[in-house]
């Protein structure tokens, strides 16, 4: 039983709203997949583009393996702390729902704020998207990773505002389970980013 | 207990056992790489590896993906996108370098 249709039993949804929830669930799956082939070719582009770097600095020069992991350690709690957000709206306790989109919402500020961080200082030190090949590709992927958890955190605080002003109706509940799979594919993106360009880079 | 639209219930063991597996397979490449424990192309290997089944743990234990209770639908789209990705990705490292390659001959 998924998400959507536990809550829909909970609240007595009608027939066809519970098909529009199913059908907005799949369309919604079939997003992050087409999501997943532009990760696929911005990583394709980035492995082809990693040595290009124009007499500039490599990535032996600019990561840092304790900010990629702590930017992992954020993205992989903020993950179960929205899977425990999950499972309270199954058992339909608002006030749950509503600390752990929170919790969820703060580990994922972390992590852009890490990752502004991080971005601003390679622009410092002249290591910008402009200086090469290696670094365009480099922004451009990472950079498209945190514009979406970006848009992520606009999309929880939108829940966690509609769920404080009106509960968990049924259309909160499929607006959360949609979010549920956007954050996870998200994490699952990060995986790819850690261990195509972090890892290698500072190995 | 029957579902539509993605995959089976979720628990709390599920999700408990998923972050535990998937903190165990970004340790140990982040391990590896923080104290140099294997040679170079054995790290990446690992690292290649642990990238893989730590997304099939996050697809199976978070995303709840499972092959008799996920719609037939929702499988194919992701087989279809893993086709692609792996043709993509593949075909352009190919070409790619094969054309350095050649140029540098």
């Amino acid at each position: 039983m998924t998400l959507s249709t536990a809550t829909a039993r909970a609240t007595e949804k009608t027939a066809a709203e519970e098909a529009g929830f199913e059908n907005r669930a799949f369309g919604f799956w079939l997003y992050l997949m087409s999501d997943a082939v532009i990760f696929a070719l911005l990583f394709a582009t980035y492995m082809v583009m990693v040595g290009n770097t124009a007499g500039g600095p490599d990535g032996k020069a600019l990561f840092s393996l304790t900010n990629a992991f702590a930017e992992t350690m954020l993205l992989l709690c903020s993950s179960i702390t929205f899977g425990f957000a999950s499972l309270a709206l199954v058992a339909r306790q608002r006030a749950a729902v509503q600390i752990w989109l929170l919790v969820t919402f703060i580990l994922g500020a972390g992590f852009i704020a890490l990752e502004i961080r991080e971005f601003t200082g390679l622009v410092a030190q002249g290591a910008g998207p402009d200086r090469s090949g290696f670094l365009s590709s480099f922004f451009s992927l990472v950079g498209t990773h945190g514009l979406h958890v970006s848009f992520g955190l606009i999309f929880l605080a939108v829940m966690l505002l509609q769920v404080t002003l009106r509960g968990l109706t049924p259309q909160a509940a499929s607006r959360l389970y949609r979010l549920g799979l956007f954050w996870h594919f998200l994490d699952i993106v990060w995986i790819g980013i850690f261990s195509i360009v972090y890892l290698p880079g500072v190995l | 207990m029957v579902s539509k639209s993605a995959g089976a219930a979720p628990e709390l063991r599920s999700y408990l056992t998923g972050f535990c597996l998937a903190l165990l397979l970004t340790a140990i490449p982040f391990g590896l790489v923080a104290f140099e424990l294997l040679p170079r192309t054995a790290t990446l290997i690992a690292i290649f590896i642990a990238a893989i089944v730590q997304i099939l743990v996050h697809l199976r234990y978070f995303l709840h993906l499972d092959f008799t209770e996920t719609p037939r639908e929702n499988l194919l789209a992701i087989a279809f996108a893993g086709l692609l990705i792996v043709i993509m990705i593949g075909g352009s490292l190919w070409i790619m370098f094969d054309l350095y390659a050649r140029m540098a001959l």
